[in-house]
């Protein structure tokens, strides 16, 4: 180690200076379609949040002679196969069809990045070990280990939520392992270890930040991979269970009204689905690509 | 080349191991005891209780138990379901063929559509080239439970030209059957290798020995067949066997969906009803398929690709 490693800048500072220097939100070179995908996944939330308390009517609420009744006033979307108000269904339902989701993407994200760190920092066998491990846990498909779970635990939304963070951790630990490695070769890490920083130091307050970009960009396509599974769990009858509205599970049970010829319930649902869906890959694949060419 | 399919082989047979480990005892941690699902709620005698702990060795310390199960399933016994009393080899045995049916009917669409559609759309720019890519963005957003009520809805019910549930009988009857849930379960797949096929057939398109031998008048198509398609089949060959490997898990729900009488739609109902020994029978034989498919295709590709160093470590 020669003197010249004392005098290494940390680019963290550098960032930290820019803040997320990106444009509003950080959505900088995301364009137009981005700021668009933002906004549909913030309504989500808000949704999710909301939903339960705006609805206009009891989700819940069973009326047979209204059954698979179209539009009417004060019912823009009319009713299910059960009369109930379905308006009020797709935005109670956005709560689980949201949090389940985003539970997923963090537990995920936080083991993830957790164990791509660890392994990065300390390197040699344990690091070869773990990458074994991780290659060995990627046999699993996430919805097999979502159908042992819900065998296991029985059928909820929280043995879906675990199964499927435990299937995409190994998938964010593999990814964030490669930047975590090119972080950790870098001058200013081997700078601040000759100065005795200690280990937790460097990572918690310089290697951490300067892959935020990247783990944050993963979580965003990781949240649209969940989406997708928990509403096909939830669609199996083995994640939430009926009658609690949820997306993945009105789609299912859409399905006898769509055989009649009432495809409103499934479709209205789906739609609900893709379109967040459609809006998070979008923008988790932008701040993805933006976060790899920032890198550096 | 034999070192490296040996070091795949071992690498195989250890994921295995592991695999069965985790669904043995994924399953062996479930609370609830079989004695009281097979009695029904019922005490058994005393002399039953030992006769059924013996049979089922349930006194026995658990990595006993897995080796036993393990011993027995390398043989192809994979236990009784409880509830039914049947062996769970003949409940897989009855349904496999609709599920390896699915898969493979899906794949061929997945692979005539995606690659023709990712070679049309590089190949020719402009209209074509946009059509194909509006093509594969809707179908990319289109998870498979989604296109299958689009399905059922839009020519099941609507059109009535295909039938929308179950699995038929007799080879055109069940293909007629088969046929919206391979489109269903191909939805997003298609989309993928569409798009991988058409990034690297234009990558392709672009390399200077590619320029060179069209500026110098050699026959497109040739140029095309010979230059083009054959270096663009690498990534395409691997994505495609990627997609395809994971839609073994995938079936479930168009099974589900479409009231398939299949092993990953069985695989759901056994494990509504706590049938133990039929959710770790399917799941180590769909694992299996899975992990199988995957050490074929990286077998494959290095065959396809002479300059992948055989003995280097994925990074």
């Amino acid at each position: 180690m020669t003197t010249e490693l004392l005098t290494q800048p940390s680019p963290t500072r550098r960032r930290r200076r820019k803040g997320m220097g990106r444009g509003f939100l950080g959505l900088g070179g995301t364009g137009f379609i981005g700021y668009v995908s933002a906004a549909l996944i913030l309504g989500a939330i808000l949704l999710a949040i909301l939903g339960p308390i705006i609805r206009p009517y009891d989700p819940n609420l069973i009326n047979f002679s209204y059954a698979n009744v179209g539009t009417i006033t004060g019912h823009p979307l009319g009713f299910d196969g059960q009369g109930r108000d379905l308006l009020s269904r797709l935005m109670v339902g956005a709560r689980t069809s949201v949090i389940g989701p985003m539970s997923v993407a963090l537990l995920a994200v936080i083991v993830g990045s957790t164990v791509a760190i660890v392994t990065a920092w300390f390197g040699g066998w344990f690091d070869t070990v773990v990458s074994a491990v991780l290659d060995i846990l990627f046999s699993f498909p996430g919805i097999l280990l979502a159908v042992v779970a819900a065998a296991v635990f029985g059928p909820s939304l929280f043995s879906a939520v675990l199964a499927l963070a435990i299937a995409y951790a190994p998938y964010v630990a593999r990814v964030l392992r490669g930047a975590a490695l090119r972080e950790r070769a870098q001058a200013y890490v081997a700078a601040m270890e000759v100065q005795g920083f200690g280990a937790w130091r460097i990572c918690a307050k310089h290697l951490l930040p300067n892959i935020a970009s990247l783990i944050v960009a993963q979580g965003t396509i990781l949240f649209g991979w969940a989406m997708v599974d928990i509403a096909a769990v939830s669609f199996l009858g083995l994640g939430v269970q009926a009658p609690t509205a949820d997306w993945g599970v009105m789609i299912s049970e859409g399905k006898i009204g769509l055989l009649q010829g009432y495809p409103l319930e499934s479709f209205a649902s789906a739609l609900c689905i893709i379109v967040i869906v459609s809006a998070v890959s979008f923008l988790g694949e932008r701040l993805n690509q933006r976060s790899q060419l920032g890198y550096r | 080349m034999l070192p490296f399919l040996m070091r795949r082989l071992a690498m195989l047979v250890l994921t295995l191991l592991v695999a069965s480990f985790v669904i043995y005892g994924a399953l062996y941690l479930a609370p609830g005891s079989p004695i009281a699902a097979l009695m029904g709620g019922r005490t058994p005698p005393p002399g039953v209780l030992a006769a059924l702990e013996a049979r089922y060795h349930l006194n026995d310390p658990f990595l006993v138990r897995y080796g036993l199960w393990l011993k027995d399933a390398v043989t192809g016994n994979l236990g009784e379901s409880i509830p039914l009393h049947e062996p769970v080899t003949t409940l897989i045995s009855q349904r496999i063929g609709v599920t390896a049916e699915l898969v493979f009917l899906t794949s061929i669409i997945i692979l005539v559509f995606g690659i023709a559609l990712g070679i049309l759309g590089g190949l020719r720019k402009g209209m074509i080239d946009n059509g194909v890519l509006l093509i594969s963005t809707i179908s990319a957003a289109m998870p498979s439970f989604a296109a299958a009520v689009v399905l059922q809805f839009l020519f099941g019910v609507k059109l009535g030209w295909l039938p929308v549930l179950g699995t038929g009988t007799g080879f055109v009857d069940s293909g007629k059957h088969l046929l919206l849930p391979a489109l269903a379960l191909a939805a997003t797949s298609v989309a993928l290798v569409t798009r991988v096929t058409r990034t690297s057939v234009i990558g392709e398109l672009g390399r200077e020995h590619v320029q060179t031998a069209i500026s110098r008048g050699l026959p497109y198509s040739g140029v095309i067949r010979r230059h083009v398609l054959r270096n663009a089949a690498i990534p395409i060959a691997t994505v495609s066997g990627l997609t395809i490997a994971s839609l073994i898990a995938l079936s479930a729900i168009v099974e589900t969906a479409f009231g398939l009488n299949g092993v990953s739609a069985y695989l759901v109902t056994a494990a509504l009803n706590k049938d133990f020994a039929v959710v770790q029978g399917i799941s180590l034989v769909l694992v299996a398929a899975f992990v199988i498919t995957n050490a074929l295709i990286d077998v494959l590709y290095a065959f396809l690709d002479p300059r992948v160093q055989l003995g280097s470590r994925a990074q």
